[in-house]
């Protein structure tokens, strides 16, 4: 086991790698009631084309699936698993992104039950035909749920908008038709080929004693016997710089219109560090751009353009980034064109000054401390930065030895025009 | 599990409650004023806390507001308003990094003392006013906010449930205010509003973080001066008895039909079986092992949330599902069968025990956050109860079966309000 001070955060982690390849991590917060464990494979809904375990061809498998996965996960010969993390005092979930699948708990007590519990349940699968079947149900009311939700329309219309090819594209949930195609079948071959150990970590945040939970989740892992580690092949399209379509609008019940502009990045192939850095840099550039002491959110928000549900948000995941920008709006035409003026003239370096650049990198630094106060932040973004070979540790003495040049040289090289991309979506004409 | 105990100190306007703690890596002061739901008032008030935030003396614009806080390494301040039954809290809250984690910083604290009280005591005004322009802007933003209330289905169902169910009580009104209450309010009748709360309103403020409780207190005495005023007295809102359940079907063009059954019960926070209604619902609907998502989810695939919430400052409960239009009929039979179950007295040890073990977890993690903890003491505080964390526990392990389906048979169904899609192809 291995122990890393942290000395400026005042935080402490431990990590050892088990004999199957599993990477396990603890972070012991004094004074907290609660302890959060989260245990995460690397694969999502963009995994959806690969060599499946024990085989040589790639396999394509239906949209949704590591969703679907997630959710079947739960259910157990002797009943669902639920009703144990209960039993248990434990308030247990799950969630799927577009490269990761998470399975965690939270509790007061009973820790070391429930980490076991959570071991064993995701790595015991039971799926037979009547509980898929029978699933498809509550995933289709999930599904159009979030029809009905024009925050998710405008987001997923946007980045439908931006790929043309790459899997980001598709809805994590998939849809009512392609869920249909899943089979107990395919839930395996997904299993097996990412749920392997070395695919996964565990990551433990609480009042805990870091010997004493390494050694249960040592003896857990030695217990069960997995097939040798190996790295999994997925493969993905190849996706061109320009956005597939440059506007699209959705129609629905809704009384405001809302307008998304996305700009689509080159994947990073930088490492370590330096893509920490990338990372960093992108938020700080939307930040003095669009953040709420930027000319620009005055300029329009006294104008009436925009009001305070106006945001921003980068996403930089395995081999893809995006940026979006956006919110309610009654001129969703002018909205757009503004945020495409303002990040175009930002390629040239305009209104990243000294100044805004300080106080976006101050702001920044400030809320990642914030962000610290929370077990769910940290557990689920340390395992983000793990899975794309970063450290969530680093972000505030990196903040603090980053230039303004660092924001000018991204803007320059990530604002193409032709890779920009809008959505709307405005209410629907009543008959 | 070790209790944080706040210390009080009575200050002439207000009380301020401080606990000291070095589990986090910010200091946070929240403000809370809380005044009787007015129909009149309502609409002020959601406004109130926008206008303030758009520029101080000290801090003549939003944009100069928000760059003051950027620069306290982005000091994070909120403001909300809420219902708490028939009550109405105003909450601001400023929460700054600790500088003993940050490279030669100092004060860090005070300086957002002195930021909370800038918005609080002194606004930019012009001519004895809120400013035209800035109340131009937050007016409009509130219609927005208004307005979009009706883009989020779930949130609508439940508002119009509320709304349709407490006609003629205050708590139908919505915490947000109502629209046509927006256009009427000027800059003058705002300042002379905002004048009237700061007077008059109960007000208890919050410190938490690693901090000397005397000496913050004696800062928000000298930051945070808020004059004598005198106790408002509580109303007491009687629900009414329901003489038949009241459907309300409305369509729109959606995907998912949101069916949100409202109940009433006499059982309050402040009330001594507030802690057997709390078993209640979560053997009824508070959670995953609950005989709602185990019925109408679990066995029939009807929907994806099934959940019952309950409203301890009001005696509300809500029932609530999102199905296909075509299953009503079937959900709401299972949804009133499974209320019968409770109050029957089919309950299981193990549901028992499951809700137990999960309610004390969900106290004992709300003791760490900041906000978890306030909201604990506040409502002890509002509704003139004492039942600390510790005593709350002890009182939910003594809950008894019997206990649970005596609540049960308060709790009479009210209104069923469903809202569609058009008529199925």
């Amino acid at each position: 086991m291995k122990k890393t001070n942290f000395d400026q955060m005042n935080e402490t982690v431990y990590h050892e790698q088990m004999e199957n390849g599993l990477n396990a991590y603890i972070l012991p917060k004094a004074g907290f009631n609660k302890t959060y464990v989260t245990f995460t494979t690397n694969y999502g809904s963009i995994d959806n084309d690969f060599i499946p375990e024990g085989e040589t061809d790639f396999l394509h498998v239906p949209d949704g699936i590591a969703h679907f996965l997630e959710h079947k996960m739960f259910e157990k010969e002797d009943g669902d698993v639920f009703q144990k993390f209960s039993s248990q005092g434990a308030s247990a979930n799950a969630f799927t992104s577009f490269t990761r699948t998470a399975y965690l708990f939270s509790a007061t007590s009973n820790i070391k039950e429930n980490t076991e519990t959570l071991l064993d349940f995701v790595q015991a699968p039971y799926f037979t035909e009547q509980t898929v079947e029978k699933e498809k149900g509550i995933i289709g009311q999930e599904i159009r749920m979030y029809d009905d939700n024009p925050d998710w329309r405008v987001y997923f219309g946007l980045i439908e908008n931006l790929y043309k090819h790459h899997p980001v594209k598709i809805d994590i949930a998939g849809t009512v038709e392609s869920i249909a195609d899943i089979t107990k079948d395919y839930l395996y071959t997904c299993y097996e080929t990412f749920y392997h150990p070395a695919n996964m970590s565990l990551f433990i945040v609480g009042p805990v004693d870091p010997d004493e939970m390494m050694s249960l989740v040592r003896q857990n892992q030695s217990g069960k016997t997995f097939a040798e580690p190996k790295s999994v092949e997925r493969r993905f399209p190849n996706e061109p710089a320009q956005s597939a379509e440059k506007h699209r609008a959705i129609h629905m019940s809704v009384n405001t219109p809302k307008c998304e502009v996305g700009l689509k990045m080159p994947a990073s192939l930088k490492t370590g560090t330096e893509k920490l850095k990338e990372e960093l840099a992108a938020g700080l550039l939307l930040e003095i751009l669009f953040g709420k002491s930027a000319a620009f959110y005055e300029k329009s928000y006294s104008e009436g353009l925009i009001d305070d549900t106006f945001g921003f948000d980068y996403t930089g995941e395995r081999g893809f980034s995006f940026a979006l920008v956006g919110g309610d709006t009654d001129e969703p035409e002018k909205l757009a064109e503004r945020i495409k003026a303002q990040l175009l003239e930002a390629k040239d370096g305009k209104n990243i000054t000294d100044e805004s650049f300080n106080r976006a990198r101050k702001k920044k630094i400030g809320a990642q401390l914030r962000a610290f106060n929370s077990p769910e932040y940290i557990a689920n973004q340390f395992t983000r930065y793990q899975f794309n070979g970063l450290n969530l540790f680093e972000t505030v003495p990196v903040l603090e030895t980053m230039a303004i040049e660092d924001v000018i040289g991204l803007a320059e090289k990530m604002i193409q025009e032709e890779s920009f991309s809008s959505c709307f979506i405005l209410p629907k004409e009543t008959a | 599990m070790e209790e944080t105990r706040e210390q009080s100190f009575n200050q002439s306007g207000c009380n301020v409650h401080v606990i000291e703690t070095e589990k986090y890596k910010t200091n946070t002061v929240i403000v809370k004023m809380r005044a009787p739901l007015e129909q009149d008032k309502i609409t002020m008030r959601a406004l109130l806390p926008h206008v303030l935030q758009s520029g101080t003396e000290n801090a003549p614009s939003a944009t100069a507001f928000r760059s003051v806080l950027d620069e306290l390494y982005g000091a994070h301040f909120f403001a909300d308003s809420a219902k708490r039954g028939n009550e109405h809290v105003l909450t601001f809250t400023i929460d700054v990094a600790n500088e003993k984690f940050l490279h030669g910083e100092s004060n860090l604290f005070d300086q957002a003392l002195t930021i909370m009280s800038d918005v609080l005591f002194r606004p930019y005004l012009q001519e004895s006013a809120f400013s035209e322009q800035t109340m131009k802007q937050e007016k409009r933003s509130l219609q927005q906010r208004i307005r979009s209330i009706y883009d989020d289905k779930t949130r609508y169902a439940s508002m119009k449930l509320v709304e349709e169910m407490y006609k003629g009580d205050s708590y139908a009104l919505p915490a947000g205010g109502l629209l046509k209450e927006v256009e009427p309010i000027t800059a003058v009748s705002l300042y002379d509003y905002y004048k009237k709360t700061l007077a008059e309103d109960m007000i208890d403020i919050f410190v938490i973080g690693n901090v000397k409780a005397a000496d913050a207190a004696a800062k928000i005495e000298s930051h945070l001066p808020f004059k004598k005023r005198k106790a408002i007295l509580k109303e007491n809102h009687h629900s009414h008895k329901t003489e038949e359940v009241r459907v309300i079907h409305e369509t729109q063009d959606i995907n998912q039909g949101k069916l949100n059954i409202g109940c009433r019960t006499s059982i309050t926070y402040a009330d001594p079986q507030f802690t057997a209604m709390q078993v209640f619902n979560g053997v009824f609907g508070g959670f995953a092992h609950s005989k709602l998502f185990m019925n109408v989810r679990e066995k029939e695939s009807l929907a994806y949330y099934a959940a019952s919430r309950f409203d301890s400052h009001k005696g509300f409960l809500m029932m609530l599902a999102g199905i296909d239009q075509k299953n009503y009929d079937k959900t709401v039979q299972i949804m009133n069968e499974q209320l019968d179950e409770v109050k029957n007295g089919h309950i299981s040890d193990l549901e028992m025990d499951q809700t137990k073990a999960l309610l004390k977890n969900q106290l004992q993690e709300s003791a760490d956050t900041a906000r978890g903890m306030v909201e604990v003491l506040y409502n002890n505080i509002a509704a003139g109860v004492d039942r600390p964390i510790g005593k709350w526990i002890e009182e939910i392990d003594a809950v008894t079966k019997e206990e649970v389906s005596a609540v049960a048979k308060t709790v009479v169904v009210d209104t069923v309000y469903f809202l569609s899609g058009k008529e199925e192809a």
